[in-house]
């Protein structure tokens, strides 16, 4: 027998108006989208779709709607869209969040949203920034292990305290919401920034990596950390909590220490 | 296995990091590396002349507002009394200088937070180092020049309270 087994009709006919008990409640929100196109103009300009949200969708739910439904043009970045991959990074209602992360209905619907690109980086278009500064700084601190010793034939067994140590900071997707949000970075895009130096606290102190000298030294740069005025911004803005500031002022003190 | 020489990936001067350095729009191309802990020592002098100035201004206040006849003694007189105190010479010179390279260094952080261009960036640097020189300077020599009595051709001047010469 080959006949598709369709599910069985409903016994109940419902009328159209009468929803499931648990029907997620739906409202309309303004989505205020910060757009720019620079093969047609070199302003930037703001875009208000009007949309029909659920209950459990998010922001990113919200410009898909909009891309597919409404003005195909409007560009974002977004590949996992859970949390992970740290593509979608945006400037929500002058927040840096993950728009993948935030629940329309945590946010103020009575107003319009408004959802820019990250700051501090070159705007592309729409909500796209060429990310390649950020990952120049990322670089640069050398984000991968050196060890000088002899190759272990099997994994490089490391403590439960000694990868405590560092457990905060291996939590990093590299979204780029703490850099951009920090406003030392905001001004010329010298500074290191919040990512690359969590990056290289990710290293400097791993037990099995030898080269926490080199990255300290190249963080006491000018513009390394030093230029943190402690604002803080970085740590609100990081959608995976990692205490930024806290691992700056460590490396602070690493460097501190190594010198005095 | 020798150990491998890794250079570290500066942007000016590591040939790797010329691979694809031309998607970086200028702005964002770090200023070579800088040598020396200037920085460093700059951010710990802050927090260093930072509790010590918590301490002098303390005293300083207390001593001249609020011990014996408090706000009320403060004039001329008050102030030739301290500067005859070596102790107090000491005392407000140190004050004098770790307040106003405290201050200089935090307005020469504002510039460098807040200027975009290098060339602003120098001319207020300049202005702000020149009047902290000058303010210094100044401020060093009365301190130890001080004289509460001068007398300019063999008359005195008015003060009231100096013993006649």
């Amino acid at each position: 027998m080959t006949a598709e087994l369709a599910e069985p009709a409903s016994k109940i006919e419902l009328p159209a108006h009468v929803g499931g008990g648990g029907e997620i409640p739906s409202f309309d929100v303004t989505l205020r989208v910060r757009r720019y196109n620079p093969e047609v103009s070199e302003d930037a300009t703001w875009d208000d779709f009007k949309v029909t949200m659920y209950g459990t969708d998010r922001v990113l739910d919200a410009l898909h709607k909009i891309k597919w439904e409404m003005d195909g043009s409007v560009s974002f970045r977004r590949s996992c869209a859970h949390g992970v991959c740290g593509s979608d990074a945006m400037r929500i209602n002058g927040r840096n969040r993950l728009a993948c992360k935030t629940l329309l209905k945590d946010l103020d619907t009575s107003k319009p949203i408004t959802v820019e690109p990250i700051k501090g980086l070159p705007v592309e278009k729409d909500l796209i920034v060429d990310m390649e500064p950020f990952f120049q700084s990322f670089r640069e601190v050398m984000p991968f292990l050196i060890n000088r010793g002899h190759e272990p034939t099997k994994e490089r067994l490391q403590s439960a305290e000694d990868r405590e140590r560092f457990d905060d900071t291996t939590k990093c997707i590299l979204c780029a919401a703490c850099t951009s949000s920090c406003p030392v970075f905001w001004t010329d895009g010298q500074y290191f920034g919040p990512a690359a130096i969590v990056n290289a606290h990710r290293f400097i102190f791993d037990s099995r990596d030898d080269a926490g000298d080199m990255r300290l030294e190249i963080l006491n740069d000018k513009e390394g950390v030093w230029r943190c005025r402690t604002t803080f911004n970085c740590t609100e803005a990081c959608p995976r909590g990692i205490q930024v500031t806290q691992a700056i002022a460590e490396v602070k003190q690493a460097i501190l220490s190594r010198k005095i | 296995m020798s150990a491998t020489e890794i250079q570290s990936p500066r942007s000016a001067k590591a040939p790797a990091a010329k691979v694809g350095s031309n998607r970086i729009a200028p702005q964002y191309r770090r200023n070579g590396s800088s040598k020396g802990n200037f920085e460093m020592l700059a951010w710990l002098f802050m927090r260093l002349s930072g509790v010590v100035l918590v301490v002098l201004i303390f005293g300083h206040l207390f001593v001249n507002l609020l011990v014996g006849e408090g706000i009320h003694a403060i004039d001329f007189g008050f102030v030739a009394g301290k500067w005859a105190d070596p102790f107090w010479q000491i005392w407000d010179l140190a004050m004098l200088w770790l307040a106003m390279l405290h201050g200089t260094n935090g307005v020469r952080t504002i510039i460098n937070d807040y200027a975009e261009k290098d060339a602003t960036r120098l001319w207020l640097k300049i202005v702000l180092y020149a009047a902290t020189t000058v303010i210094i300077i100044l401020g060093t020599l009365v301190i130890f020049t001080f004289d509460p009595c001068p007398v300019v051709n063999g008359v005195q001047l008015p003060g009231g309270f100096c013993p006649a010469p």
